[in-house]
């Protein structure tokens, strides 16, 4: 690690490096409690509310309120992975390249 | 056909082989021996023929400790994504949450959705970091700026643990669907698989491990796609129609349109859904496919990938399920014990997806849907090998013992004699547990890493002030608390120890939000009142690891070849 030391002091002293986590951070943070809403909020409303989850979704229909709506978090789970994934691989990336690069990385 | 010969061949040369080694192999299992199906047999041969191919390929690109452990880094993220989604898509998903459908309909749905809503969250915390400061295993991240011996024993101890739960249930799942699907008997499909594994592991290493879950992927993803199409093609790719039909036919009628009794107590609901959702984030064979791809920005694509597959196979088992509903309850001759409904589905609830295979593609596509099923099987546990192998050779064998001095030779050495007797153990320990209740195993597995693992990483790698001692204590903690908690659970303390219904001490489903708590709290507590010399230097390196872990300053990168 002795080498690098002087790049480590940089990022740490380097306020884009500290922006950089800062953003991300709660960025990932309030990713993860969306998912934690959406996911807990389904199990909850099975638990709690199972007659409302059966309402028909129209008139003379046979499909349920609570099946589009489950399909719905597996795709909500996968659109926001994938949101995610691309502004951490685009925005995110080129910010901590440029943090590496002023370091003399 | 002349070329597929060569390949039936082979298939039956490990079948015999495996029949000669075990001769005595009359049972009385949980499933019914079917009448032998030569065309699945065959496919399944196909399939070995070619992954076996395929693994001779990898073995001359298996020269270093990196190259078993990780495939030299060299994988890309959708290969990645593909590899991880195998690993995960397994038999128990795949045949167990369609026959949920075909028996509940909506209740197989919560499962889906459970077995899934892990995958973002190892996106958002996990994936980058995990890649930017490990190198072989999960250890290497957790113990980075920690004291070896001691985070690495625990490390290791918490992949074996989970591997050997998810192992014995997968090879008892093996032998339990060979009797259905070829008609063969429970041992055969025990020693095969030992067998196999241990070829694809032992020669090729990761790089044969990654292909071989690949092409199980995209074979079992091709063969549901074509499920699910041909069933929405019968209503007209309407889901009301197809709903409104099953409906009409199910014994249950209306109910399958709704919540049924999967889910009791919110307590139980909420506990299932943090196992799965945290337990996925520690599952030490999943976490080890982060250091195949040469960059964190690789590792996100990857979970992009992983969970929009496994996702997308999670809608057509659903679909597949009311498919099974509408074709199989109108055809009770060709799919009913006796051609009698009341009697169940031949071979048992689990294969509804199995025989709708049949009632849509014939003979000839039930063959391959058997084979699929089956190699998902190999595939699953010969990921699971290759991680305990490697916990045992990087972790506890190169780390412990050798205190860093091992060069890369004696521990590729030492991962292949790991992986022999790893091979051995899982063909002792699926014959052992033939007759045993395993239905409870793959859960305390994620129960264990959602409660041991997950903490330990999570705060190691996230929080400044934990120490070598706090991470420690608290994992063993929540690894005890899971097991103990599981025990005195329903699913152990009456179904397999045979005590009377409600004597069970611990009344939910689940231990997860209980040890996974307890195991937060006591990494903090320990760590806090930790003053030690060994502590400040450990909390003094936290900005470094960060830095490293943010920016991959200083991250391994891919071996050269």
């Amino acid at each position: 690690m002795s080498q690098h030391t002087d790049s480590y002091a940089q990022i740490r002293n380097n306020p884009k490096f500290q922006s950089l986590i800062a953003k991300r951070n709660s960025y990932a943070f309030i990713m993860t409690a969306l998912m934690m809403i959406v996911y807990y909020g389904y199990i909850l409303l099975i638990a709690f509310n199972k007659e409302w989850l059966a309402t028909k979704m129209g008139a003379g229909m046979v499909t349920s309120i609570g099946i589009p709506m489950g399909l719905g978090v597996i795709v909500f789970t996968i659109i926001i992975t994938v949101i995610y994934v691309r502004r951490a691989n685009t925005e995110f990336d080129a910010e901590a390249a440029q943090v590496l690069k002023e370091a003399g990385k | 056909m002349k070329t597929n010969t060569k390949y039936i061949l082979s298939g039956l040369v490990a079948l015999l082989a495996a029949g000669a080694a075990m001769a005595a192999g009359a049972d009385l299992g949980n499933t019914t021996k079917q009448a032998t199906n030569w065309t699945a047999i065959a496919m399944f041969g196909a399939f070995v023929g070619f992954t076996l191919y395929i693994t001779k390929w990898a073995a001359g690109k298996t020269k270093t400790a990196a190259d078993f452990y990780t495939a030299g880094g060299g994988i890309t993220g959708f290969q990645n994504g593909l590899a991880i989604a195998g690993d995960y898509m397994s038999a128990a998903s795949f045949l167990g949450i369609s026959g949920l459908v075909f028996a509940n309909g909506f209740d197989g749905l919560i499962f889906s959705i459970g077995w899934l809503v892990g995958w973002p969250i190892i996106t958002f915390l996990m994936a980058e970091r995990l890649r930017n400061l490990g190198k072989f295993t999960f250890a290497d991240v957790a113990a980075y700026r920690f004291a070896q011996t001691p985070v690495r024993s625990f490390a290791a101890t918490g992949s074996l643990v989970v591997v050997a739960f998810y192992m014995i249930a997968q090879m008892v799942g093996a032998g339990q669907l060979i009797k259905v699907l070829f008609g063969l008997e429970y041992t055969y499909a025990v020693i095969m698989v030992g067998i196999i594994m241990m070829m694809y592991v032992l020669f090729g290493g990761m790089t044969a491990t990654t292909w071989v879950q690949i092409i199980k992927a995209v074979m079992l993803l091709t063969g549901a796609t074509f499920m699910a199409v041909s069933v929405l093609l019968q209503f007209g790719f309407s889901p009301e129609a197809l709903f409104a039909k099953a409906v009409e036919v199910h014994s249950k009628h209306d109910a399958i349109m709704s919540p049924g009794a999967l889910i009791k107590d919110p307590i139980s609901a909420i506990s299932v859904g943090m196992a799965l959702m945290f337990g996925t984030a520690g599952l030490p064979h999943i976490l080890m496919r982060f250091f195949t791809v040469p960059s964190a920005k690789e590792a996100r694509k990857s979970v992009a990938w992983a969970t929009t597959w496994i996702g997308y196979f999670y809608i057509l088992t659903f679909i597949i399920g009311f498919g099974a509903i509408v074709n199989l309850v109108q055809n009770p001759g060709d799919f009913y014990v006796g051609g009698e409904i009341a009697k169940g589905l031949k071979g048992g609830g689990n294969m509804a997806a199995v025989h709708l295979s049949k009632a849509v593609g014939g003979d000839l596509f039930l063959g391959f849907i058997s084979a699929v099923a089956f190699a998902t099987i190999l595939a699953v546990v010969a990921g699971l090998t290759l991680s305990g192998a490697s916990a045992v050779s990087h972790d506890l064998y190169a780390t412990v013992f050798k205190k860093g001095q091992a060069t890369s030779e004696d521990e590729l050495r030492v991962s292949k004699i790991t992986t022999i007797c790893l091979g051995i153990l899982a063909v002792v320990l699926g014959i052992l547990f033939e007759k045993e209740n395993v239905a409870y195993m793959v859960m305390l597995a994620f129960a264990i890493a959602c409660s041991a693992n997950f903490p330990v990483l999570f705060m190691s790698v996230l929080w400044k002030n934990c120490t070598t001692r706090g991470a420690t204590v608290g994992g063993f903690v929540g690894l005890i608390a899971a097991v103990a908690l599981t025990v005195m659970s329903a699913n152990v303390w009456e179904a397999v120890l045979g005590n009377p219904k409600g004597s069970a001490p611990f009344p939910y489903s689940s231990p997860a939000i209980f040890s996974m708590s307890l195991a937060f709290f006591t990494i903090w507590l320990v760590s806090i009142l930790d003053n030690s010399e060994q502590a400040k230097k450990e909390r003094a390196l936290f900005p470094d690891q960060l830095i490293r872990s943010e920016t991959g300053l200083g991250a391994s990168t891919a071996s050269s070849h």
